[in-house]
């Protein structure tokens, strides 16, 4: 592993959560669904609630790698108007009052659209602490890594279950922050069983050493949070899950903030038992 | 984007076919793999098993076999006296030749590709087969060639085409298809290919994706190019026993853009022959409804390509409009638009309406109905044409049959026809 320069907002998170001996709740949703101030609301419900990460979607017209309940959560954060810009300005505005990292994760041809120098600047300056790319492969990630690190940005590197061995210990190398171990062959979604062979992965990634591992695709609830747990992971991810519970609330006329805390809260039991 | 490349600055010397595409996938800047990490092995499997089944004799005599005795190949170059004598000045005009896919089994070029990638996914012992479909026809080619192999098939397309081609819809099905109906964002082309690909992400170890277009991420324009070139090859042949040369212009229809780099393909060295693509500019390209995009796109990624996109100014990708479901798509392959950059083809776009007077006038003329998509390579001929020296030679690629379309050309002229 390259010595980084200096240790990253990620990093320091992960090193702090490992030396406590926790695993690292990341719940994931889409700026914007339904609408931005209450993605702000959100967010800050969930960092009270016990979130030590946050990966923030970028909605995007053709989400190739998300199931049927992010695209959904895409297409009304786009029905009401949301643009990267205005995503990253409600970020700038929770300057001093979130304190976890959060980690951008948008598609290739908006990031391409805006420029990699011109949207990793942007991104930094609202507060952002890396960038997850799930149609970005290691082949096309090398530049974009350096020119996020050069902004102070982590670029995360996912792997998949049908990842080879040697590739898979190619992509963790590459990957700065933590690597996106992803849990499932497939798109996201709530499944009611995680993949098994994914559990020797974990190890077999942080035996490599280097960054942690984070688990995500597929966790529905505390229980699977708790089994990721279980298998050793340094993180685990919970995406459709959460954006589900919100949409339902949003349906009901819920306060949305308030019900993403509550999952939260049952996620970080879990993970904490 | 920038748009530099060492293959750039060699120009035309870089149009060699071992460096369509190099070794990354890419033409000049375009291609790729933009796909999530899940797919990447499957893409460098397929690779493979395509540059060995090539090399394999075996291979290439049971598809050269099947092209001939199930397909119907080599398709006729077929001159069109009636349509030259309608482009014909006092001094003279452009012959106009058809090169004949329409006449393929299922009628249209797209089997060429789908019967190549089904003797693929047989080697490859995959069994279960996908495959995204706008106008039907590469759904139909695929259905068809996956009950002569005994493969299951999945056939993803948008609701909307599904309507506007019902017909095919039903063939797919008579084929023991099952035909997955894409409600998602304009329910046509685009959308169905990413429900296709969220298929592959979900079944890749169990299943083969027969990507229709050269589109996609690399190896597909490549492949798919590759078993379409037999179009231009047979072409070469067809005009030198015609009329002993090179034809002089080479004129297809362009969505995806598989018929025009299979016709193409072959002449591209040949740098005397002009080579000229047809887009959809549905409502006209000012009104915002169209599917221009070589002519309007900027540089994006798509369905795991790099390539002109129709795109807003946040990057979100535009939905494309046109009359033809096979050219209702918002990108373009990736080498085509790399034809485009380094200026070794050209692209022209004509709307709905001119299509559909060409429609008309080569039914009218010659006796053959072509498909709403190759009308469109029809329609240019209208402005091509009166630009043309006498004697020009021109292959038009015929890529389609035009009974599918009856339905929505009824709609369109239905009372004009009474």
């Amino acid at each position: 592993m390259p010595a980084a320069a200096s240790t990253s907002m990620i990093q320091q998170r992960f090193q702090r959560l490992q030396a406590e001996g926790r695993c690292a709740l990341m719940p994931f949703l889409v700026a914007g669904d339904p609408d931005l101030a209450t993605t702000k609301a959100t967010l800050l419900a969930l960092e009270a609630n016990g979130a030590d990460l946050i990966e923030l979607g970028i909605p995007y017209s053709d989400p190739l790698a998300d199931g049927p309940v992010i695209q959904a959560a895409a297409g009304r954060a786009l029905a009401a108007g949301t643009t990267p810009a205005a995503v990253l300005a409600m970020l700038a505005e929770l300057k001093g009052q979130l304190s976890l990292p959060v980690v951008l994760f948008t598609y290739t041809n908006p990031l391409l659209n805006r420029g990699m120098e011109a949207f990793c600047a942007a991104a930094a300056a609202a507060g952002a602490a890396g960038l997850v790319v799930p149609d970005l492969p290691l082949e096309e990630a090398e530049k974009l890594s350096a020119i996020a690190a050069a902004h102070g940005l982590d670029l995360v590197l996912l792997v998949a279950p049908t990842t080879p061995p040697e590739r898979m210990a190619r992509i963790h190398g590459a990957s700065r922050g933590f690597t996106y171990l992803v849990s499932v062959t497939g798109v996201t979604g709530v499944r009611t069983a995680m993949e098994t062979r994914v559990a020797p992965l974990v190890a077999q990634l942080q035996a490599q050493g280097g960054t942690p591992v984070a688990v995500g695709f597929g966790i529905s609830g505390p229980d699977q949070a708790q089994q990721v747990k279980g298998w050793g992971a340094d993180g685990a991810i919970v995406g459709s899950a959460l954006v589900k519970r919100m949409a339902e609330a949003q349906a009901q006329g819920a306060d949305v903030a308030a019900a993403a805390g509550r999952f939260c809260a049952e996620l970080r039991q879990g993970l904490d038992r | 984007m920038t748009l530099t490349h060492p293959a750039l600055q060699a120009g035309l010397a870089a149009l060699q076919p071992a460096v369509r595409p190099d070794a990354s996938g890419r033409f000049g800047p375009f291609g790729g793999q933009y796909v999530p990490e899940t797919l990447m092995p499957a893409l460098a499997e397929l690779e493979r098993a395509a540059a060995e089944a090539w090399a394999d004799p075996a291979f290439t005599t049971r598809l050269n076999h099947l092209l001939k005795t199930y397909v119907g190949r080599a398709t006729p170059l077929y001159e069109a006296e009636r349509l030259t004598a309608h482009y014909a000045r006092p001094e003279g005009g452009p012959r106009i030749w058809l090169k004949r896919e329409d006449l393929n089994h299922t009628g249209a070029h797209k089997i060429n590709n789908a019967l190549g990638q089904a003797l693929l996914a047989l080697r490859m012992g995959k069994r279960r087969i996908i495959a995204e479909t706008g106008a039907g026809q590469h759904g139909v080619a695929t259905a068809t060639v996956c009950a002569r192999f005994g493969l299951d098939c999945v056939i993803y397309m948008g609701a909307e085409d599904m309507r506007r081609q019902a017909l095919n819809v039903f063939r797919m099905r008579l084929l023991g298809a099952r035909v997955e109906p894409v409600t998602a964002g304009s329910a046509t082309l685009k959308d169905a290919t990413s429900e296709a690909i969220r298929d592959w992400v979900t079944n890749v170890e169990s299943t083969h994706y027969i990507l229709g277009s050269v589109a996609g991420p690399h190896p597909y324009p490549m492949l798919v190019r590759d078993f379409h070139a037999v179009i231009g090859q047979e072409a070469k042949a067809q005009c030198a026993e015609a009329f002993g040369g090179l034809p002089d212009v080479l004129i297809a229809c362009v969505g995806g853009g598989s018929n025009a780099m299979g016709l193409f393909h072959a002449f591209v060295p040949d740098t005397s022959v002009r080579l000229i693509g047809v887009e959809a500019a549905g409502e006209g390209v000012a009104s915002g409804r169209h599917a221009a995009t070589i002519t309007e796109g900027r540089v994006g990624v798509l369905h795991g390509a790099m390539s002109l996109l129709l795109q807003d100014a946040e990057g979100q990708v535009q939905e494309a409009h046109s009359i033809s479901a096979g050219l209702d798509y918002p990108g373009v392959g990736p080498e085509h638009s790399y034809l485009r950059q380094i200026g070794r083809a050209e692209y022209a776009a004509v709307t709905d309406d001119q299509a559909l007077d060409a429609l008309r006038r080569v039914s009218e003329l010659e006796g053959i109905i072509p498909a709403l998509e190759t009308a469109h390579a029809f329609a240019a001929l209208e402005w091509l044409c009166p630009q043309l020296a006498p004697g020009t030679e021109v292959v038009l690629n015929l890529s389609g049959r035009g009974d599918k379309d009856v339905n929505t050309v009824a709609e369109r002229l239905g009372g004009r026809l009474a």
